[in-house]
């Protein structure tokens, strides 16, 4: 089942096309990696699916019904969550209400209720803190469930990221860079998380520059460059297409690579 | 018709004024991303300076001169004493404690000077000229002469000289201009200097006309700033323009609809352009990356 | 359950003794007096305490709901023959009404835009008292019946102290209700990172317009309770500097502290009393502490404490 396909999608900058005329479809289950130099436009695809960004051309399908103009809350609702490339922690909270805040919308509330605080809404108060635990001991936090999410390192918060976004029961998972500045150790970690995400069978778009992680784990690698699709296939296909290299690695250094150890 | 063309010759007038004061606010907020409230205690200290000084004995030219120069050192001091040592704060903090500037130059003004409204002699005499059945104070073609003449030395200092082009890189990229060695804090500093002095001369110009009084910089500030909003955020023309537009909507709005509410004109044009085009008539819009 | 009942509510148990306590010291009726403003004020802090510091939202014109709720306590009664309990929550609500038309579309706009805007439509409240003279009374503003509950007139600073203490403590309790709910966690969400908190699933538009009229409705509540207590309102009350005072009170206190209301209350009302001397010297002095407040005391007082005394961050 197809559960996310784009169609000619496009997105213009001023005069720079960001986006051009980009088709993807991805299987549910798969763990799908969007890969390219800088600037090919790998957060702008993320943030055109995610609805923070309005394309100029193009449709986008999410489960087979047409989202484009959707708002991002309006596409959580419709079960997909993201994570972001440069940190979108909220940093005046701590890690567990960070997660917390993430089961929102299977909470029910009113103002009036949450004004007057009914013993239900404290019960549910207990149950979302009860799930985001849950959340937190996933992605390895649990020892810093309370400490205020801004004293967490950098990785850590990678991975609360990931915890929080899971926390909203999606059944698409967007991960723009999850091991950006991860050292090789955190580097697995998250790509055990990532596993275990799928076999719940979650769907996982999966945008990063670790070539390693992307070839070990996805099912699927699109490389973009310059807005566009420069190819599509397996980890196996990508990494031996020679345009593929040249983009990433230029003429001179695609020929040097046939030399380098693998 | 002789009524549309008084309209027009007294909203022109008061939007020169508004125009020197958006072109103040632009000035700083494009040196520094703060929107400084106090602009408009800047023409009222020019005014009230020139007038208490002139009371004392002083010949008025000199009064005039004396004025601009202690306001210049207030908006020098504003900068280094109040946004200096909060730098790195939000741009909400940045207003409030221009506000509370704005607020303690009140204050002061209200000790130092009076509560009254003062004047000053217009400069070519108060007989007024008639121009196609309407008439126009001497002193109005005076206004509008010296807002051209300040727009156009602004314009000569920041297209023609260093120090200019000094001002406009800190304006476009702060860390840039740092790193190419211009001290920007001088250049803020700088920035606020020559704001407080168009202020100040705007109000010395005006106060033949609409008189002047401790209070009146709040409402100034405000109306600067809708005219600076209208006319684009950080755009010089779009501030000129946009103060001069304001005006003259004022002076429709008091014409034909009521000479009361002429005063929430402005804040509805402020709202108007929040919500229909943020950016104003010339600003551009700007794009957050995530 | 009763561990959250402590830790939630506790702040509000102090101050509960506190305000049972401290009357016991009053040499004068003048002191309940300055108490009762300072509770009213606080009032009205935690509603803006909740705009502000929680949702991370600005309001510069709040003092424009604190007028229309002391001019609905006069008009209502005075021009409609409405008596005074339900011109009351007549304020409360065309407060919440008002909040809610304007808000919808000011609470897109950020940043000092946001600022500027609320500020215009402050001052613009404002205005409209001062020129709908026939209504309101014009400059010198109008006198305000007071409250009547069946057949029992709610008169002098004593009584006056105990209502609004109150309904502050009242008041707080709701806030740190909401705190500690779906809606409180989406707000300060909201403050922190926007797009990832609609990323989640919140409606961002939505809960900043309900935390507007929920503040909206603590500030005319404050507004009519001042106009009832003092007999009289001008528009000066619903005016610029009154705005700004609110403000500063909210910072000072500590944005994001509930009880901090109070803290940043006190030292506001209490300073231009104890300084009666300094009256001239009024404008000059409030100029000083918000310029101060905001350049030194960014933090607010009770947030600073709590990190030196217990590192707690709730309240």
């Amino acid at each position: 089942m197809v559960i996310l396909e784009t169609d000619r999608l496009s997105i213009a900058f001023g005069g720079v096309r960001a986006i051009d005329g980009v088709n993807v479809a991805i299987e549910s289950g798969q763990v799908f990696s969007i890969i390219g130099p800088n600037g090919s436009g790998k957060t702008t695809l993320f943030n055109l699916v995610s609805g923070i960004y309005t394309p100029d051309d193009g449709s986008i399908r999410l489960s087979g019904e047409k989202v484009v103009g959707l708002a991002p809350d309006q596409l959580a609702r419709r079960g997909l969550s993201r994570t972001f490339q440069n940190l979108q922690i909220f940093s005046r909270m701590s890690a567990l209400e960070n997660v917390m805040v993430g089961r929102h919308r299977h909470e029910r509330t009113g103002i009036l209720a949450d004004l007057i605080h009914w013993p239900s809404v404290a019960r549910q108060n207990k149950a979302t803190a009860e799930a985001a635990h849950a959340a937190v001991g996933r992605v390895g936090l649990a020892d810093f469930a309370d400490r205020p999410a801004n004293s967490l390192a950098y990785g850590a918060l990678k991975r609360l990221e990931i915890a929080r976004a899971l926390a909203s029961e999606p059944k698409l998972l967007l991960l723009d860079e999850p091991a950006a500045g991860c050292n090789p150790v955190e580097t697995q970690e998250i790509a055990n998380v990532i596993r275990s995400i799928v076999k719940d069978g979650i769907t996982v778009v999966l945008v990063e520059h670790d070539m390693r992680l992307v070839m070990n784990i996805s099912d699927r690698v699109h490389v973009l460059a310059n807005g566009k699709t420069l190819a599509e296939g397996t980890p196996d296909q990508v990494r031996s297409n020679t345009a593929v290299i040249q983009a990433y690695l230029g003429v001179h250094g695609s020929q040097e690579a046939v030399h380098a150890v693998d | 018709m002789a009524e549309l063309l008084q309209f027009i010759f007294s909203g022109l007038t008061v939007g020169a004024i508004y125009a020197l004061v958006a072109l103040g606010f632009t000035l700083i907020y494009n040196a520094s991303d703060v929107v400084n409230f106090a602009q408009g205690e800047f023409v009222m200290l020019g005014g009230m300076t020139t007038v208490f000084v002139g009371l004392a004995g002083v010949p008025l030219p000199i009064a005039a001169l004396i004025a601009v120069v202690a306001t210049v050192a207030v908006g020098i001091a504003l900068h280094r004493l109040a946004i200096e040592p909060a730098r790195g704060a939000g741009p909400i903090a940045l207003i409030m404690i221009t506000i509370g500037a704005s607020i303690f130059l009140r204050g002061i003004a209200q000790v130092i000077f009076d509560k009254r409204f003062h004047s000053l002699p217009s400069l070519f005499g108060s007989d007024p000229i008639r121009i196609g059945g309407a008439t126009i104070l001497p002193q109005s073609l005076v206004v509008l002469s010296g807002a051209g003449v300040i727009v156009i030395l602004l314009w000569v200092f920041i297209g023609r000289t260093l120090l200019g082009k000094a001002v406009i890189a800190t304006a476009t990229n702060r860390s840039a201009a740092r790193l190419v060695g211009i001290d920007t804090r001088r250049i803020v500093g700088f920035s606020f200097a020559i704001s407080a002095a168009i202020g100040a001369v705007a109000g010395i110009l005006i106060t033949p006309i609409a008189l002047t009084g401790y209070e009146v910089g709040t409402l100034l500030a405000l109306k600067g700033f809708a005219a600076a909003m209208l006319g684009g955020m950080g755009n010089a023309i779009g501030a000129v323009v946009g103060g001069i537009l304001l005006g003259l909507l004022e002076a429709f709005a008091a014409g034909y609809l009521s000479s009361q509410y002429k005063d929430a004109v402005a804040f509805l044009v402020i709202l108007a352009v929040l919500f229909a085009r943020p950016q104003g008539l010339f600003g551009r819009v700007k794009v957050d990356r995530v | 359950m009763s561990a959250l009942f402590c830790s939630r509510l506790m702040p509000i148990a102090a101050v509960v003794m506190i305000a049972a306590v401290v009357p016991a010291f009053f040499p004068s009726a003048y002191y309940y007096r300055v108490a009762a403003l300072v509770f009213m004020f606080a009032l009205a802090g935690i509603g803006l305490n909740l705009l502000m510091g929680f949702a991370g939202q600005v309001s510069l014109g709040h003092a424009g709901f604190i007028g229309i709720g002391a001019y609905a306590v006069a008009v209502g009664p005075t021009h409609l023959g409405l008596p005074t309990w339900l011109s009351f929550f007549a304020g409360a609500a065309l407060s919440a009404i008002v909040a809610f038309l304007v808000g919808r579309p000011i609470l897109r706009l950020k940043g000092h835009y946001l600022a500027i805007a609320t500020l215009g439509f402050g001052v613009l409240l404002s205005i409209v008292f001062t020129n709908e003279a026939k209504l309101t009374g014009g400059p010198d503003g109008m006198s305000v019946p007071r409250l009547v509950l069946f057949g029992w007139t709610a008169r002098g600073s004593e009584t006056w102290y105990w209502i609004s203490a109150a309904s502050f403590v009242i008041g707080a309790g709701l806030a740190l209700n909401l705190i500690d709910s779906p809606s409180g966690r989406a707000l300060r969400a909201i403050h922190d990172s926007e797009v990832a908190a609609c990323v989640l699933g919140i409606d961002v538009a939505q809960k900043k317009l309900m935390v507007f009229v929920i503040s909206a409705v603590y500030a005319s509540v404050a507004g009519s309770y001042l106009a009832m207590f003092n007999g009289h309102i001008t528009p000066e009350a619903s005016g610029f500097l009154r705005s700004i005072e609110l403000v500063a009170m909210v910072v000072l206190g500590g944005m994001g502290s509930i009880i901090g209301s109070l803290v940043g209350s006190g030292v506001i009302v209490v300073l231009p009393q104890a300084l009666s001397f300094l009256h001239e010297y009024e404008h000059m002095v409030l100029g000083l502490i918000v310029m101060g407040v905001m350049i030194f005391l960014r933090g607010g007082i009770v947030p600073s404490l709590a990190v030196m005394f217990a590192g707690r961050r709730k309240w």
